[in-house]
């Protein structure tokens, strides 16, 4: 975490902040190699676009505003089964079934949100854990509307802009997934390195000294939950259009602690924690149970206690100390 | 538009290559279970059965290797279950897919066969729908209705019931079986005096057994998942003094499973299920594959998962020598449908239209033989088809 140096004022430092680094253009070109060099795995790229997609709104409260979650599944959820209602009652368009989504689970995370907003740390991990347990049970029971423990059948999704089918091999999958993996990612960019996100990050390290500064904290929180949750779902959405099916998997509590545990992989408050923690978690994951599928769990247990114990900030907080001290040796 | 060419030239390459394997003397099999996570248990004994099979029958089937490539869901996970399917067809370029112990995962794999045309043998997930989503699919495990209805009708008609109350667990089979039940057994002439529906993680029954004492049933039907909950309603039941001697207490087959018997002891005594395979069953194949799993298996039993992966295995290796080797899934579900063998269960068949099992449905009895409880068969009804699936097609 760079902290402004006295000679800069906000804006300048924001505005510096804000400039693409030729790094970060290099990971989003790298991010089209698997067309070239994999295209036996695009299945799989996309369903790490999509989970890192996931990692990144729950980075949003967890690394930028400091909201511990163990629910947050429950907006991906909510994005997924809205998608794939959606399709199965008949509107199979993806990028409008999109937009639903994420409106549906922005409405669900700003009700959340007042009551997420006055609480902190334990409070809030058993607060977002209920919830989240609360609807895996709603979503069980409607077993009319959900299909329960069956999974959602009968999902009939549209061909992408009425011209790419969703195929076997999973280029449009891909192609898809990391287009709104991107738009979303700018976004979110922008709103970090906005006084906003400035603010969050006030909230984060000084919780009581922001309403002293003037900063109106619930509100805050309530936006960047609402945000973050709207995120989740657009998430959720994607997967359920790609794969043509949601089950209560989408909204468990497995979902939730995956996550987390991706984002202290990859690195907490750190805009491509998720991303890169998805990728580390997902491909490992895959390769490991290539190996073994009975004891892939194992492997991923110690990558996580080495991670945490040798790089607590996690891969990409490692990369970046590394770099420092290079920079200052040299 | 680039990323479309080279989308375009990746497909071109990927279709040469599959020609190119299939060049080969090799069929690849690809199996989808739930190797870790809670359903690890299941994964292992259905892949104790496909192994016995293996070793029994040599890898070599009309001229072919068969290579088995293993891959784990890690439980109800129906997105890695159609990934993992997509990329058996596109990267490890499987020619069928098999495995299955639930019913999401196959229901998203049942999609991928149906586009690439695979043949798929669905060893247990046992919902009816999962047939419809794809016509290369078979099953040679069960259909939870051909268990549950068979019972219904059972026990309205030869077991004297006439009254019954359900207790289902409050999830999909849960419901299916409590539909099935009643459907049936209403059907037959019985009359259902009340249902309840318990929470899936359900430590203590004694509430719900109460609530069906107090309404004296003449018969109790209940549908729970396997684990540690039957022999927490066995002893609910025998604790608020339901006797299974004066009620009679009906089940399936997972209530009654070797492991089950063991933590319930005597309180299980009497119950009544319908089930289509246990490891007591007598004929010489099930002695020799009873045996022959235990050897490889640290003496544990056999159970429906084991023979469903036994059975899988069997309708592969008689498809390929159907079709001489030949692996396209027109092929082989067309040399699968009507196939019919002698299983370690009893006769089964592929039922030709609705590519389901047709199997004996047992009805078993738990008592003491020799110290030990077991599950008594007593009596059975043979040729039974999916009643959904056959209603279906009418």
């Amino acid at each position: 975490m760079s902290i402004a140096t006295p000679t800069q004022n906000p804006q300048s430092y924001l505005a510096a902040q804000e400039r693409w680094r030729p790094v970060e253009i290099v990971f989003w070109l790298a991010a089209l190699l698997p067309f070239v060099l994999f295209p036996d795995y695009l299945t799989l790229a996309s369903q790490i676009a999509i989970t890192g997609l996931f990692a990144l709104s729950l980075d949003l409260i967890l690394g930028y505003a400091g909201i511990v979650s163990l629910g947050h599944a429950a907006f991906f959820g909510i994005g997924a089964y809205t998608a794939g209602v959606l399709t199965k009652y008949g509107w199979g368009e993806p990028i409008t079934g999109l937009l639903i989504s994420a409106a549906v689970a922005a409405l669900a995370g700003y009700l959340s949100s007042l009551v997420i907003a006055r609480f902190r740390h334990l409070a809030l991990i058993m607060i977002t854990l209920g919830l989240g347990l609360l609807l895996h049970e709603i979503a069980n029971s409607a077993h009319w509307l959900t299909g329960g423990s069956d999974g959602l059948q009968g999902m009939q999704v549209w061909p992408l802009l009425g011209m790419f089918k969703f195929d076997l091999y999973g280029y449009t999958a891909y192609t898809y997934s990391l287009i709104v993996l991107l738009i979303v990612f700018v976004m979110a960019r922008r709103l970090i390195h906005s006084p906003f996100g400035l603010a969050l990050r006030g909230i984060r390290e000084n919780w009581t000294r922001m309403p002293a500064i003037g900063a109106n904290r619930q509100a805050h929180i309530r936006k960047i939950y609402t945000i973050a949750a709207a995120m989740a779902g657009v998430a959720g959405a994607l997967l359920a259009q790609t794969v043509g099916t949601v089950s209560l998997e989408a909204i468990s509590f497995g979902r939730s602690a995956d996550v987390l545990v991706m984002l202290v992989l990859g690195g907490a408050g750190r805009l491509y924690g998720g991303i890169v923690g998805a990728m580390i978690f997902m491909i490992a994951r895959d390769q490991f149970s290539g190996i073994a599928p009975q004891y892939w769990y194992f492997w991923i247990g110690l990558l996580l206690i080495a991670v945490v114990m040798l790089l607590p900030n996690g891969v990409l907080g490692g990369l970046s100390a590394l770099i420092n001290r290079w920079r200052s040796r040299s | 538009m680039t990323l479309l060419r080279i989308a375009a030239a990746g497909l071109l390459a990927s279709t040469v290559g599959i020609s190119a394997a299939q060049a080969q003397g090799t069929v690849k099999v690809g199996l989808i279970m739930t190797y870790s996570g809670q359903f690890a248990d299941a994964a292992r004994q259905m892949d104790g059965g496909i192994k016995l099979y293996m070793k029994q029958h040599g890898d070599k089937v009309a001229g072919k290797t068969i290579e088995i490539i293993r891959k784990d869901t890690g439980g109800p996970a129906p997105d890695v279950a159609k990934r993992l399917a997509q990329e058996l067809v596109v990267r490890d370029k499987v020619d069928i897919i098999a495995g299955f112990v639930l019913t999401p995962n196959a229901m998203a794999a049942s999609d991928v066969s149906q586009e690439a045309k695979k043949f798929l043998v669905i060893m247990n997930a046992a919902t009816s729908v999962i047939m419809t989503k794809s016509q290369y699919s078979a099953r040679v495990s069960l259909t939870q209705s051909q268990v549950t209805e068979t019972l219904g009708k059972w026990a309205a008609t030869k077991d004297g019931a006439k009254k019954a109350y359900t207790m289902v667990s409050d999830y999909g089979p849960g419901l299916d079986a409590e539909a099935g039940f009643q459907k049936s057994f209403k059907a037959a002439g019985g009359e259902i005096v009340g249902s309840v529906r318990m929470p899936v993680a359900n430590p203590d029954f004694s509430a719900f057994v109460q609530r069906a004492k107090d309404l004296n049933p003449q018969s109790v039907f209940t549908f729970i998942p396997g684990g540690a909950q039957p022999a927490a309603i066995a002893k609910a039941f025998a604790e608020r003094g339901m006797d299974p001697k004066k009620t009679k207490i009906y089940g399936t087959g997972e209530l009654t499973g070797d492991d089950a018997l063991k933590n319930m002891g005597d309180s299980a005594l009497g119950i009544i299920t319908a089930w289509h395979y246990d490891h007591n069953h007598d004929s010489k194949l099930n002695k020799e594959f009873v045996a022959g799993f235990r050897k490889d298996n640290n003496n544990i039993n056999p159970n429906f998962f084991a023979v469903g992966g036994y059975d899988g295995m069997h309708l592969i290796y008689e498809a390929l020598k159907k079709t001489s080797g030949k692996t396209d899934g027109d092929a082989l579900i067309a040399a699968a449908k009507g196939m019919s063998w002698e299983s370690p269960r009893g006769k089964i068949t592929i039922d030709p239209e609705i590519r389901d099992i047709v199997q004996t449905i047992y009805i078993r009895r738990v008592e003491k033989v020799g110290g030990e409880l077991k599950n008594v068969e007593f009596d059975k009804v043979e040729n039974v088809k999916d009643p959904i699936l056959a209603a279906m097609k009418k």
